[in-house]
Parts: structure tokens; sequence; C-alpha cells
């Protein structure tokens, strides 16, 4: 064939390819697609609509159709009337309450974690890379281990069942991973850089703020995320280290979807379920092209 | 205070591995002294050790006439440009030169006074708002340049600085270096692997191999005296000619490799001269062909094997009584493979090297 197109005046097709939209690779591509889309999209439909439902419409039984009334009653009830069992002002406390815990153990834990990658990547100390082996060995210790005996150390401290205490206990839990990302990151910084910076008279933490940081954005971004996602959706570590007046928004919508006083209000069980997915959601949206850039960052330079 | 920089008993160590050991050096006030050497053999290690980014095993190093040996790179009165220009990325042109003026908290005015007179001797000044990135490599390397010339140091160390430039900007940015040398008279110590960066720009060159210096001397003593058979190869382009041989030692002094034998009348040997097998070094460059041959000491015939036109001049590979010689002849002459050329050199210019200890007689 080649041969044949090849031959002196032959007519041989030229410019790009006409595309064909039903070409079979483009069915199965986009088929796949849509199919796991809607995978991921279809409950999420439903819970809307059903959240939007009142009770009435809602035992029609139909769960795909829209609401023929929108009303927003079950989400003003899921946020300020649902009852927990003990209490009946909704997730509006639970929600202040995983901010209150999600704030200083994110600074925390970002802080302490990128620290901790600056000195094992550029101050490396005898014995700094056992240090750094031993870290991400917790990595891969199952945290039901290691549930009780931080009861005990919590309990120690006088921190049992207070904020402070699960702010810790997450400050704990995001070193291997985070000192990782960090580690790792300022590794790959050019080494001639430091030296510069040192023989310019920065030391220790000139150079970790005035250097290190302001080329480190993406990576800061990453270890963000992955640390509001995870002490935000967190619920074993909220049950089992804070008492009930400091449950977070996970733990309450738990004791609001379980309670089992009365009908099952469906509505308001999945305007609770969304109110509570909804931080986690709103940061990927805004910052999900930071992520990838810094995770793709991470993966290049090793 | 008569030195500069003055390195006593250096070693440094990388755990079991070590890199420099015993290494004495004395820099003078205003000298230019290149390290060279082919890599691996320390001279970044040397560089940084003198700057105080290494800490070293053992020894000392005094700077201006101070012991600054566990003294802070800051403190020592040092600048160092790097190969990577190591520039801060996020820092515009005029922050990464005020950047070490500030952690010495500088007052401003005199900041402001620096990177004027600084950016006007390099030819930054239209930059001095850009950042980095924005900036080709020559004039990168110029703000790096120029971030050590702010902080007003005694001594300048350069680390491969032309190596990541192309050859054009290197032969530039070389003559001002030099120009720069000659209007700051500071002490530079400057590290590379490219002879040509270290004949034109050194007082001294320190030739260095498997972390010790073999031989520091001035360029053109470098390329005549080689101190032993490593040197003479590693300088000139092309290579020296060196030819296993032998040394008879009576009263003519007559030495031979192959079937080429003649006298060396006029060899400054560095010792007594005493007989056995030898290397016999002797530069492309000094064998004289066709009608110059004749004014030489010695004359002899030569088979030409191979031929490499280069434009300016001819490599010739050849065969004199059986030895294989390289040697150059001008351009316009012309020659060909099987042609016989006169030739002719003088043993004076020649270096000879013991067998054994590759060593300069
Ligand atoms: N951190 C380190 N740990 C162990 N060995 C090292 C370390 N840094 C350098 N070395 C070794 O020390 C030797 C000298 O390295 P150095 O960087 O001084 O070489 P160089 O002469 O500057 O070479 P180049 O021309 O390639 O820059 C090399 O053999 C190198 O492998
Ligand atoms: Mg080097």
């Amino acid at each position: 064939m080649t041969a044949a197109a090849n031959l002196p005046g032959a007519v041989t097709p030229r410019g790009t390819k006409p595309k064909t939209v039903f070409a079979p690779r483009n069915i199965m591509l986009y088929g796949t697609l849509l199919i796991f889309s809607m995978y991921y999209l279809l409950p999420l439909y439903v819970m809307i609509v059903t959240s939007l439902k009142d009770m009435a419409e809602i035992r029609m039984g139909n769960v795909f159709s829209p609401p023929v009334e929108i009303t927003f009653a079950p989400w003003v009830k899921a946020w300020a009337e649902a009852c927990t069992g003990i209490n009946c002002d909704g997730l509006s406390r639970g929600f202040w309450n995983s901010v209150r815990i999600l704030i200083p153990s994110l600074i925390i834990s970002v802080s302490i974690a990128a620290l901790t990658g600056y000195v094992l990547a550029c101050w490396r100390f005898k014995g700094s890379e056992i240090f750094f082996g031993i870290l991400l060995l917790g990595a891969f210790i199952p945290y039901q281990v290691l549930l009780y005996p931080l009861v005990i150390i919590l309990r120690e401290l006088g921190l049992f069942g207070s904020l402070w205490g699960l702010v810790l206990v997450h400050t704990i839990f995001a070193m291997p991973i985070n000192v990782l990302l960090f580690r790792n990151y300022f590794v790959a910084l050019p080494e001639e850089l430091f030296k510069a910076a040192r023989v310019d008279g920065a030391g220790f933490w000139g150079i970790f703020f005035r250097i290190v940081i302001p080329m480190s954005l993406p990576i800061f971004v990453v270890s963000g995320i992955i640390q509001v996602t995870g002490i935000w959706n967190d619920f074993l570590f909220g049950v089992v280290y804070t008492r009930p007046e400091n449950y977070p928004m996970t733990v309450q919508l738990n004791n609001i979807v379980n309670s089992v006083q009365g009908v099952q209000e469906y509505n308001v069980n999945m305007a609770a379920t969304l109110l509570t997915g909804l931080v986690p959601l709103v940061v990927y949206f805004f910052s999900g092209r930071l992520f990838v850039r810094g995770i793709a960052a991470g993966a290049v330079k090793g | 205070m008569t030195h500069s920089i003055e390195i006593k008993e250096l070693k440094l160590a990388f755990g079991a591995v070590t890199v420099l050991e015993d290494l004495n050096l004395q820099v003078g006030q205003g000298e230019f002294l290149v390290l060279l050497g082919s890599s691996g053999c320390g001279k970044s290690t040397l560089l940084n050790c003198i700057a105080g980014l290494l800490d070293i095993t053992d020894g000392e190093i005094h700077i201006q006439g101070h012991n600054v040996t566990w003294e802070e790179p800051s403190k020592r009165g040092i600048g160092m440009v790097f190969q990577s220009y190591a520039l801060y990325p996020q820092m515009t042109v005029e922050g990464n030169l005020a950047f070490g003026l500030k952690n010495a908290r500088m007052p401003r005015p005199e900041i402001a006074k620096r990177i004027k007179r600084a950016s006007e001797i390099l030819q930054i000044e239209p930059l001095l708002k850009r950042k980095p990135a924005a900036l080709s490599g020559g004039q990168r390397q110029r703000v790096a340049i120029g971030r050590a010339l702010v902080r007003d140091v005694d001594v300048f160390l350069f680390d491969e600085p032309l190596s990541n430039l192309d050859a054009k900007l290197r032969a530039d940015l070389r003559v001002e270096i030099k120009r720069l040398h000659q209007t700051l008279q500071n002490t530079m110590i400057y590290v590379t692997h490219d002879q040509v960066e270290a004949m034109t720009l050194a007082d001294r060159i320190a030739i260095m191999k498997g972390g010790q210096i073999m031989q520091l001397a001035p360029p053109a003593e470098i390329y005549n005296r080689p101190v032993n058979k490593y040197v003479a190869g590693f300088i000139g382009s092309p290579a020296m000619n060196v030819m296993e041989g032998q040394l008879d030692a009576g009263n003519s002094e007559f030495a031979s490799a192959r079937g080429l034998s003649f006298t060396v009348k006029g060899y400054e040997f560095d010792g007594a001269p005493t007989s056995g097998p030898v290397w016999l070094g002797l530069r492309p460059e000094h064998v004289q062909s066709g009608k110059w041959a004749a004014g030489q000491p010695i004359q002899r015939e030569a088979l030409v094997d191979m031929v490499e036109p280069m434009g300016s001049d001819t490599q010739v590979w050849a065969r004199v009584d059986g030895q294989e010689i390289r040697f150059r002849m001008d351009g316009q002459e012309k020659v060909d493979i099987g042609d016989r050329v006169p030739i002719g050199f003088d043993p004076a210019r020649l270096s000879l090297f013991d067998k054994s200890t590759e060593i300069r007689l």
C-alpha cells in the first residue's frame, strides 16, 4: 500500500485526516466517561432533589423525579433544628466545632510538617535519614493500634476530650505523609540556592521564610488540601477523642441520620450530608488547578 | 598579612570518603587563582571549604589574616558565583542584589548606592526591576556576579561560572571577568575545567587531581614545564605527544623512542640526569615542518599517516623513524597522506618524565 502511494502520479491524500465524530474510538472513550460520570453524579443528583422535596412527596416513592414544589425547609432544619440525641440545634454546632478543630490543626500540622521537611532536606544531621525512615514507617501503622495508647497519652496530658487534644492527634497523624511531601519537594530545589543564601548571610529561618517558602506555594496547597479534607472528613478521631459538646460535623451528621426517634426524614438527612460535604467540595473547586500543579511538580522533580 | 588566603593541612572527608587531604595553598593579595582539573577531582569541594559551606575535617583556613576555619560563610568576606547562577527566583534583580546587604542590616541609602555602583560596572541597570526568569543566561550570570560585588568582599569565589553559557557568551563574559579583576584588584579563585579559561584568566593555575594539587604555577610555566605526565597531558590542545622511550645519560644525553633517537642538548634537567626508561613529551605546536624545519636542532623526515584540516592550521599524524607523532602545519600548506614532510624540533622544549614516577626529569 505504501509502495503504491509513493509511486509518482499516484493520488495520495493530503492534509490532516478528516475526523469522524462517531469513530469507534470516540464512542468508546466518551461512552466510558459518560457512564462513569453518571455513576458518580447520579447519587449526588438524588441527594439534591430529595433534599429539596417535602416528606409527602418523598413518600410517593420516585427518587429520580425532580421536586414538584421546591422547599428549603429541610436545609434549614438540618442546619439549625435537627436533633442529635441531646441537643436540637442541628448541624450548626458541629460545623463550628469542625471549624474550630480544622483551623488550628491545619495551621499547626502544615507548619510542623513543612519545617520538619525543610530540616530533613536542607539541614541534614547525623541520623536524619533514620529519623525520616522511622517517620515514614509511621504511615504504615494502622490507626486502630494507636487509638488506645493515644487515649492514655491525652489523659496524661490533661487534653482528653478537649478540642486541643484532637488538634494534637490530627497533627501527629498528619506527619508522615506531609513531611514526605515537603521533604521531597525541598530536596528538589537547587542546592546552590541554599549555598548562595548562606553566603548572603541568611540563617536557618531566613532561608526558610525568604527563600524556601516563596518557592513552594504548590506544595503548601497540596498539603493544605490533604489536611483540610482529611481533618474535615475525620470521624474516628472525633468520636474517640472528644466529648459530645465538641463533636465535629461528621459525628453530628451521623447522630442526626441515625437518630431513631420518630420517622426518618430523608430530606433532612440528605441536606445535612450535603452541608457536611460542602467544605471539601469548595476547597477542591477553588484549588484544583494548584493541587494538580503541586502534585505534578513533585512528581517531575522526583 | 601577606597572603589573602592561606590554607593549612586541609582535610575533608564525606564519611569514609576522603576527598581532600593535606592540602596547603597560599593565595596572594589580588591574585587570580584558577583551580583546574577533571570532573570529580575536588575543585568545588575546595572552594566550598574556603567559602565555609562545608565543615572541614581537619586543618585551618585563613582569609585576610583571620582564622575563619569555623566562621559562617557570610562572615568570611567572600562572595560566591555559581554555575547555575543560583538567583532567588521570587525576587527581582534588585532584590537579589540587596538580599545579602539587608541580611547584614545595612542602611537603605548605602544599599541603594552599592546596587547603583555594581549595576553600572556590570551594565545591568535596565534589568533591576526584572525577575531572574526574564533574563538571558549571560544576564543572569552578571547579576550573580553583582550579588558578590555589592557585598564589597575581599575574595571572589567562582565555581564554573561560565559552563552553562554558549561559546560566544562565554568568551565575552570571560573578558569581562578579567576586566573586573583588573578594576577591582580583588583576590579571585576560579574553578573551571576549561583550560582556555584557565590560561587566559589566571595569574597562577592549580592543577588538581584526586584531591591534590599537582602543580601550582603561572600559566606559562604550567605549559612549558609541566611537573608530571598528568599535567603535561592535561594542558595543551591538541594534547602533547607522549612517547615511551629511553634516556641515555652519557656525555651527550641521548634519548630515543622506538626508531627515533636524538640528543637532548639544551634540555634543562631538574636534577642530574640518569639513564633509564622515560616518557618523552613533545607538544604538537613545537614541531616545525616544511621550510621552518630547517633551523631546528633536530631534523627528520615524517611520513604522513593522516591529516585533519582545520582551516587556520592542519593537524597531521605522521611517522618519524617508526615513532608516531602528531603536529600542526600551516593551513595554507598542501599535505596529503603518504607525503614525506621535513620536520624539526628543539629538544629544549621537550618534557622528559621518569617512566615509573612520571615526574619531570
Ligand atoms: N556530599 C558528598 N558526599 C560524598 N561524596 C561527595 C559529596 N560531594 C562530593 N563528593 C565527592 O567528592 C569528589 C569531589 O567532588 P567535587 O564536587 O569537588 O568535584 P569537582 O572537581 O568540582 O567536579 P566537577 O568538575 O564535576 O564539578 C567527587 O568524587 C564526589 O563524588
Ligand atoms: Mg564542581
